[in-house]
């Protein structure tokens, strides 16, 4: 690993530092995690008494646990004493007055992905004026929402507006001991999204936290909830693909998903956090729970994911198949570059009879970067008839960088079908060679190779999405030849 | 057009030509022949610019420009075309996508206006119909289970697509049935023109009853042994590589 400990503390540091205000006391805490931080979070956001209570045992959950030392992942030790757990938005006279100021770097990147001027202003954190047009955007599809009773708002909204939802269904997934990261998270969640579908209702729209006004500055700790209630459908698309180069941070979301009887959830993230410089140096800690429970009979929960950001990745969206017939999909592109790492995958836990489940992992590996796919598939005893199929595929690029698949499956159920197909490949100089021989540039060859291999994953996001996300390929891609 | 100076080229330090002169101008159909083994791969490749070959010495013009100083993919939009003996298979990437990209790439290389995707499927789909490809195989991966004739036919359609200068064809005529030889051999004719050069490399001279050949050269142990007009090709079919004192079989188990 290139940063040192101190190094990572200072840019964990450097964040709360810029961002706030220093002579209004309570927008700003000292670095530093006790229950008078918790309490006073809660209060200056204004929560219900449950809530506090809710995080204070949180909070002394996590106290008690452990960091994991498991996954296929190095970085330097975290001091969580150093972290500021609520900063007040960045003041407009302390952003950049205009593009002129901001990183050339950044804004060549924008550019590449096409992202419009205002967007990308915003995106940079330039102090725009305050009438955005997501302003408008946003009022604009709040009203189809409304008609449908679609509730989207903001977790802290929700909090506040629908105690009773909120009480019901948060941490039903996943509770404040699951993991270390969650349970932090749990303590001490910032903001996020929250999202219910009524009872046969089909989301009319795309929901996505681009629309959301704030979705830009959402905190470093997201909680997440998505309810479907039964026969509904939702499809919702996480994260703004753009890069947000500016903040070197830990990244602790935990993203909880429930649907109910005949309720369908797909979730799709293209996720392109800051990944480091070339050297390694930098970058996003992106530890991220995510689990949908698809309580219901008949219900579905579909995750796709398109990885490409962030220093180091532990994120493995799961899937608890309870209801009879529920089906849990995985689509995952996760790509590394220059000394990025990733472990990424899923957990299937089949308890429902006749559940199933698909796994399809691409995972792209270049530069000195490593890659790891993990998944377990589960089948407890009352599981008769599941059903899973893995296929998990690597492709390399260059020989400095690696791939490792770690596949558990633990089964307590005779009847349980499990189909598991695993490939490693590389870019071939043959298709190389082919492709120039073409005419064709080499850093473009190696991304239309890449967009070829990841066809089945991308084929399940939303087009717009698919779209950007084969141009993100690309520009995470950028000097990986020659 | 195309102008080869004692080309010398090894692969892995074995050193495959050993000394390749040939002049090749506008409008010309020159035919490579020579037993397996012999380097005509190697010199369709080299030319080409595949780096897994390092050229020890020599010179190579194109119009009078220094071809070996140029990048693959520059030859590529310089007019240089190869049909692969064996194509390679890209997962996942249509043919059409693949066929874009390049045509596309040689435009702008062109300062032309790259072609949009209806322009180019209409483009496409004649060219396909040429040498008698079913549309359907734009749609599939590039090469993916195409059969040895099917990739064949497409490498070439792909030549007829490209229109370049000068046009390698590196045994496109070989796993043929009688039919689809014609098709190739259609296609070829249909290729040649007044400011294109062709070189064609086959180790059959079937494929020259339908396709008259300009020159005949035929490689042996890295060099070229005898140059002459088409009857040369018949001469070698009547008599074989032995009447020009080559071990054919020598020269196989030199793989
Ligand atoms: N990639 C390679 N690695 C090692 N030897 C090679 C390679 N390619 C070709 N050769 C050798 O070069 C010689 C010429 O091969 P090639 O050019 O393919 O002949 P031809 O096309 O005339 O059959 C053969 O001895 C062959 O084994
Ligand atoms: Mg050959």
């Amino acid at each position: 690993m290139a940063t040192t400990d101190k190094e990572v503390n200072e840019l964990i540091k450097r964040e709360y530092e810029h961002g706030f205000v220093t002579d209004i006391e309570a927008d700003t805490f000292e670095p530093g995690l006790n229950e008078d931080v918790i309490r006073r979070l809660s209060a200056i956001k204004g929560e219900p008494e449950f809530m506090v209570e809710w995080r204070l045992k949180a909070y002394r959950r996590w106290l008690e646990m452990d960091e994991p030392d498991w996954a296929h992942v190095g970085y330097p030790k975290i001091d969580y004493n150093a972290i500021s757990y609520y900063s007040a938005p960045k003041r407009p006279e302390d952003m950049p007055q205009s593009l002129d100021e901001v990183d050339p770097e950044l804004l060549r990147t924008y550019e590449k992905l096409g992202i419009p001027l205002h967007e990308r202003e915003k995106l940079a954190g330039v102090a725009v004026d305050a009438v955005f047009d997501s302003v408008s955007v946003a009022t604009t599809f709040k009203e189809p929402l409304a008609k449908a009773g679609v509730i989207f708002c903001s977790i802290s909204e929700a909090v506040r507006d629908y105690p009773e939802l909120v009480q019901k269904y948060l941490g039903s997934v996943v509770p404040h001991g699951d993991n270390f990261f969650a349970g932090l998270n749990s303590a001490v969640f910032s903001d996020g999204t929250f999202v219910y579908v009524p009872k046969g209702v089909r989301c009319p729209m795309e929901l996505s936290t681009y629309f959301r006004i704030n979705a830009a500055n959402t905190g470093q700790f997201e909680r997440t909830l998505i309810i479907a209630d039964e026969g509904s459908y939702v499809s919702y698309l996480e994260g703004c693909t753009a890069p947000m180069r500016d903040e070197n941070q830990l990244h602790a979301a935990v993203v909880e998903l429930v649907a109910l009887d005949d309720a369908q959830i797909k979730y799709s993230t293209v996720q392109n956090w800051y990944p480091g410089d070339e050297n390694g140096k930098g970058g996003i800690f992106n530890f991220v729970t995510k689990r949908g429970a698809a309580i219901g009979k008949n219900s579905k929960i579909s995750w796709t994911q398109v990885e490409t950001g962030s220093a180091v990745t532990w994120k493995y969206p799961s899937c608890i198949l309870r209801g009879e017939n529920s089906v849990g999909e995985f689509y995952s592109v996760a790509l590394t570059h220059n000394y990025q790492q990733a472990d990424t995958g899923t957990k299937m836990i089949h308890l429902g009879k006749n559940t199933s489940s698909t796994i399809i992992s691409k995972g792209i590996s270049a530069g000195k970067s490593s890659n790891a796919y993990r998944g377990l598939v589960k089948f407890g005893p009352g599981a008769d008839g599941a059903r899973n199929y893995t296929q998990c595929d690597s492709l390399l690029i260059g020989d400095r960088c690696g791939a490792h698949t770690f596949p558990y499956i633990e089964s307590k159920n005779k009847s349980a079908i499990v189909e598991h197909e695993a490939t490693t490949s590389k870019v071939s100089d043959e298709q190389m060679f082919l492709c120039r021989q073409r005419g064709i540039d080499p850093e473009q060859a190696v991304s239309m190779i890449v967009n070829g291999f990841c066809k089945e994953v991308f084929r399940e996001l939303p087009m717009e999405f698919a779209v950007e996300a084969g141009k993100l390929l690309e520009v995470s891609l950028e000097g990986s030849v020659g | 057009m195309l102008s080869i100076k004692d080309l010398h080229a090894s692969i892995e330090g074995k050193e495959i030509l050993k000394g390749i002169n040939l002049e090749i101008r506008a409008g010309e159909v020159h035919a490579i022949m020579g037993p397996n083994g012999s380097g005509k791969s190697t010199l369709s490749q080299v030319l080409a610019g595949n780096e897994a070959f390092a050229v020890t010495s020599g010179e190579v013009t194109l119009n009078g420009e220094n071809l070996l100083e140029l990048e693959t993919e520059e030859r590529a939009r310089e007019g240089i075309f190869l049909a692969f003996q064996y194509p390679v298979e890209i997962p996942g990437v249509s043919n059409l996508q693949f066929l874009r990209t390049s045509v596309n790439a040689m435009r702008t290389h062109r300062g032309e206006k790259e072609m949009n995707a209806a322009e180019f499927m209409k483009l496409a789909k004649e060219v396909s119909r040429q040498v008698d490809l079913d549309p359907a195989f734009l749609k599939r991966g590039v090469n993916e289970g195409f059969s040895g004739g099917e990739k064949k036919r497409n490498e070439l359609m792909q030549a007829l697509l490209l229109q370049p200068k000068l046009a390698i064809l590196d045994e496109t005529d070989s796993g043929l049935d009688i039919d689809a030889l014609k098709v190739v051999a259609d296609g070829v004719n249909a290729l040649r023109a007044e400011d294109r050069a062709i070189m064609m490399v086959t180790h059959y001279q079937r494929l020259l009853n339908h396709i008259v050949p300009d020159y005949v050269h035929v490689l042996a142990g890295g060099r070229i042994i005898k140059s002459g007009g088409r009857e040369l090709a018949l001469e070698l079919e009547e008599k074989g590589y032995g009447w020009l004192g080559i071990k054919e079989d020598a020269a196989e188990a030199a793989n």
